[in-house]
């Protein structure tokens, strides 16, 4: 026995070296640990490395352009949207695009979601109950049918059919309809949740005598606001923030719905169009800048506040909780709320399901203009020309529902079960490298746009890799299972930390202590504990899953589209009765979910 | 029932150094005490012993079976070695009843159905818990989850049991049922007991050796009494008694007759059979005397022997009283059994007989004189 740098070195004998062997081997658990690091390693690190290198390899379609033998290393991606005479239009203007878009987003929707925070926790405003419920709804319905209804309100005729105020009679501008502004709005009403999550998770963490404090200081309302309880939560708001600007500048629905119309695009509809018609490698090169883009926020926000809060929210238990008279301002924040609701909710979802109905949209709601053809009608029945049958009868409508709920409940399935043991794997290994090396791993995906993300898989499996071992997806269910699953990896795996972290490991010691294996303890300990945990991420994962239009929409075709892919076709065709009937649906199935997922606890806030 | 033998161990967390080159032997039956403050190295020497941790250095055996040989990398799973754990969270499955938790590791061992059941209930009567088998824990208060944890622990029949820090989630009363039921069971089991605890009550109450730990290390190995009367150096002195124990400057010299040793308790000479192997310093040197509390006899006569001082402050507190003195410029405290009443500034005297005075060399903290102690067993 030696001691070297205070440690103590054994020399190494062949029966010290076999039970090394033997020690890490006959633990099941360092063997599952292997295979999840090898696992990840193929789904999160080779995807990334493929796609950085094929920004970097001349493909066979532009070799004409390039010149050379394809798979030679070529600069001609990243020179087209960087420097080339095309590069204002591929990179420059989109991106200047989405940073606006982002940056706007941010500043109406982080006040929005902070004040109906602050209301709803800490002020005495009235119905308090219903009203939390009722806010977080439209963050339930997907932002890309929010775009749909935004086009059922304000739709002119630049795209063929009126939307309900031009059926009024109102001249509504392009620069309302569509572009910047729509898509600002648009994505305030789904992202104010960010904000509005955190922030009053953060105030309900935040003992209220604090408050009072100030008030027997001497304090008024707003001062104390101003000095007290704002710098109490600004760490949240910061990190509302940070989510909102990385989520808003990845998101694809709505910026599509509402700015390809009128030509106006952002990095994540652009680098869709280049993926379609190609260079593909255009695209992969751009969603590298929206990775990288993404990256630098969340980043710089870890920098500034330290640590990973745009991750987890503020935990704790809070004191005592007193509300603070609103007096006079009560009135006045009552509409404001019934407004936002209307706003966001009641006008929307009305305008959209009344359109659904509509023979011509924007021709009001007279009998002569009301039809359920576009839900029950038949090709036949039609009183404009139309190829499709009322969804009901559209087999189309069929697959896409059977697809959706193909695809959530086994993709949520797979990416729960995913989740907590990824989240066993993090919370055993707190502290030790393979721990924070599969925290870190499965960061990745969340730093990713969807649109960014898939663009990745597509990418790395539309050719076999590997010699078959991975083989190619191009096209398959399979492709968007797998994409699906680990896109939602971070949420999902946090949740299962959490979860796990609840099971204390004293637990498990103690069954081995008393004589129970690896599985033993897996079977008889750790499954009965982890179950609901389980079951209410599966509910969140189940409901994201659900929503998701980015994450797919470039792996989806005929065969394997969901409801949300066939409501986009066919607003993009111009079918919008149709595409709101879908949504409608989709909505609908979100809710029924929403619903049954409260009933096991879950809770809507973790969601993201 | 089973001998341990831990030698040279060596745990690192990181660059962490927690156990260092630990040695300790407990032997067949003995009800041994791991105290110490925390972090001191105590659960982690615990939990090395029931195979929960992995030392990177040193031999431990069984019963003188090799259990760990850190140089062959052989660690003997902790199911093998024939003991259980009661832990501080009790760490009782959430999800199983009373009834399910006791049987969880015979069932495991795959005994027959009908000795599980009557092993479990002989636990749970042994642990005056039968009413309750078909409870859940979260149904529980904690001194009965206590009680469940320990029958859990005694089920399968451990020759050695580990308990770690057991009481510190009870209160003060079901503390002291808790420990003389401990007790109880170390004797109708006859099984080697390991208990970690910083509580020095605990340990000194129950244990019948005690292992007094340091910063990784072992300061002390003794009998509770031998720890009280004579702790080997001054921070082991200062740890254990409650109140602490009075520390005075003084100076001593080593003559042929014994050591003398002037402080403000005024001269005494210890004789040298009452002195310790530690090495003296030649001519004139510091030292600090130690006195316990009770070992101050206080009288308002003066007596032959007796030293003057003054009442600083008087504490009384039903069955003693705690009465600070002063003396030639120095503070020390007295107690006393029963409730007595002096003025503050009162003119007292007080004895102290030299034989249980600790006499400690300043410099090197140990302990240089030792404290006579009375054969406290009564006879058979």
């Amino acid at each position: 026995m030696r001691v070297a740098r205070g440690k103590i070195k054994y020399p190494m004998t062949r029966e010290r070296l076999k039970n090394q062997i033997l020690n890490v081997v006959r633990n099941p658990f360092n063997m599952i640990v292997f295979f999840s690091l090898i696992i990840l390693f193929c789904l999160i690190v080779i995807p990334l490395l493929q796609m950085i290198a094929s920004t970097f390899t001349a493909a066979k379609s532009e070799v004409r352009r390039i010149g050379g033998q394809p798979g030679d290393f070529t600069l001609y991606y990243w020179r087209y949207i960087l420097v080339s005479n095309l590069a204002s239009a591929t990179l420059w203007e989109p991106l200047k695009n989405s940073i606006i878009i982002g940056l706007f987003t941010v500043l109406v929707s982080v006040p929005l979601g902070s004040v109906l925070g602050w209301l709803i926790v800490r002020s005495d405003i009235p119905g308090k109950k219903l009203l939390g419920m009722l806010v977080v709804i439209p963050y339930m319905i997907p932002s890309w049918c929010k775009a749909l209804s935004w086009l059922a309100v304000f739709r002119n005729e630049r795209s063929g059919a009126l939307g309900f105020l031009a059926g009024l009679g109102m001249n509504i501008p392009d620069w309302l309809a569509y572009g910047p502004i729509a898509i600002v709005l648009c994505m305030s009403l789904h992202y104010y949740a960010f904000s509005y999550i955190n922030v009053s998770s953060a105030l309900r963490s935040i003992n209220s005598e604090l408050e009072e404090m100030g008030e027997i200081c001497g304090a008024t309302k707003p001062q104390i606001l101003k000095s007290i309880t704002l710098p109490l939560v600004l760490p949240s708001i910061l990190s509302s923030i940070i989510m909102t600007l990385s989520k808003s500048i990845g998101t694809y629905g709505v910026a599509a719905n509402l700015g390809n119309r009128i030509g106006y695009y952002t990095l994540a509809t652009k680098m869709k169009v280049f993926i379609n018609d190609g260079p593909q490698s255009v695209g992969y090169a751009m969603s590298l800048v929206l990775i990288a883009l993404a990256a630098l926020i969340i980043f710089s926000n870890q920098r500034i506040i330290g640590v990973r809060k745009s991750y987890a929210t503020i935990g704790g238990k809070g004191g005592r909780s007193t509300d603070m008279r609103l007096g006079k301002a009560k009135v006045p924040l009552m509409i404001f709320l019934v407004l936002f609701l209307v706003m966001a909710m009641v006008m929307p979802m009305f305008v959209l399901v009344m359109e659904t109905f509509q023979v011509t949209t924007g021709n009001g709601y007279g009998l002569n203009n009301l039809t359920l053809y576009n839900w029950i009608g038949t090709v036949d029945q039609a009183q404009k020309y139309t190829s499709y049958p009322g969804i009901f009868q559209n087999p189309e409508f069929g697959r896409s529902m059977w697809n959706t709920v193909r695809l959530t409940f086994l993709a949520s399935i797979i990416t729960a079960l995913c989740g907590q043991f990824l989240g066993y794997i993090s919370t055993r290994g707190r502290g030790k490298w393979y721990g924070s090396l599969t925290e870190q791993l499965v960061f990745i995906p969340y730093l990713m746009s969807g649109v960014a993300f898939s663009t990745m898989y597509f990418a790395m499996f539309s050719r076999p890799h590997l010699g078959g071992l991975m083989p190619s997806l191009y096209g398959t269910f399979t492709l968007i299972v797998l994409t699906s699953v680990v896109k939602h990896f971070p949420f999902a795996s946090r949740s299962g930390t959490a979860n796990m972290m609840q099971i204390s490991t004293e637990l498990e010691e103690a069954a081995t202590i008393n004589g129970a294996s690896f599985w033993q303890r897996m079977r008889r300990i750790v499954l009965p504990l982890a179950k609901n945990g389980f079951v209410s991420g599966f509910m969140l994962t189940f409901i994201s899953i659900a929503k998701e239009l980015d994450l797919i929409i470039i792996m989806m075709d005929k065969k394997t589209q969901t409801m949300s892919y066939l409501a986009f076709t066919y607003s993009q065709e111009g079918y919008n009765q149709m595409a709101d009937a879908i949504s409608v649906c989709v909505l609908f199935f979100i809710l029924v979910c929403y619903i049954i997922a409260n009933r096991f606890g879950a809770d809507i806030g973790k969601s993201w | 029932m089973s001998k341990i033998e831990l030698k040279n161990i060596n745990k690192y967390y990181g660059d962490n150094h927690v156990l260092k080159d630990l040695t300790l032997t407990i032997e067949d039956g003995d009800f041994m005490t791991l105290l110490g403050p925390s972090g001191c190295g105590k659960t982690t020497t615990l939990r090395v012993i029931s195979g929960l941790e992995r030392p990177q250095g040193g031999v431990m055996l069984i019963d003188g079976n090799t259990a760990i040989d850190a140089a062959k990398a052989f660690y003997l799973e902790p199911s093998k070695r024939g003991l259980n754990l009661v832990f501080q969270s009790y760490a009782l499955w959430p999800h199983m009843t009373v009834y399910e938790n006791i049987a969880f590791g015979l069932k495991i061992q795959k005994l027959p159905r009908a000795e599980v059941d009557s092993r479990v209930r002989e636990a749970l009567k042994m642990m005056r818990i039968s009413e309750y088998e078909k409870r859940y824990p979260n149904e529980l208060s904690g001194g009965q989850q206590q009680r469940v944890a320990i029958a859990r622990a005694v089920a399968s029949n451990p020759r050695l049991l580990l308990l770690d820090e057991p009481l510190s989630n009870l209160d003060a009363r079901l503390r002291i049922d808790m420990r003389s039921e401990l007790l109880r069971l170390h004797r109708d089991l006859g099984t080697t007991i390991i208990y970690v605890t910083h509580d020095q009550v605990e340990a000194l109450t129950m244990s019948t050796k005690i292992a007094l730990f340091k910063a990784g290390e072992l300061s002390q190995v003794s009998t509770p009494v031998e720890l009280y009367m004579n702790p080997v150096d001054l921070q082991a002195a200062d740890f254990i008694g409650n109140p602490r124990i009075n520390f005075l400057e003084g100076k001593a010299t080593l003559q042929a007759d014994g050591l003398k040793v002037t402080s403000a308790l005024g001269e005494h000479l210890f004789p040298k059979a009452d002195m310790t192997d530690e090495p003296i310093p030649s001519g004139s040197f510091d030292v600090v005397v130690a006195v316990r509390p009770e070992q101050i006899r206080i009288s308002t006569d003066q007596v032959p022997g007796s030293l003057p001082v003054t009442v600083y402050a008087n504490q009384p507190a039903g069955s003693e009283t705690l009465v600070s003195l002063q003396a030639g410029g120095s503070d020390f405290l007295a107690k006393v059994l029963g409730l007595v009443h002096y003025q503050i500034n009162q003119q007292l005297y007080v004895q102290i007989a030299p034989e249980k005075i600790n006499i400690y060399e300043a410099k090197s903290t140990r302990l240089i004189k030792r404290a006579r102690v009375d054969d406290v067993s009564l006879p058979n």
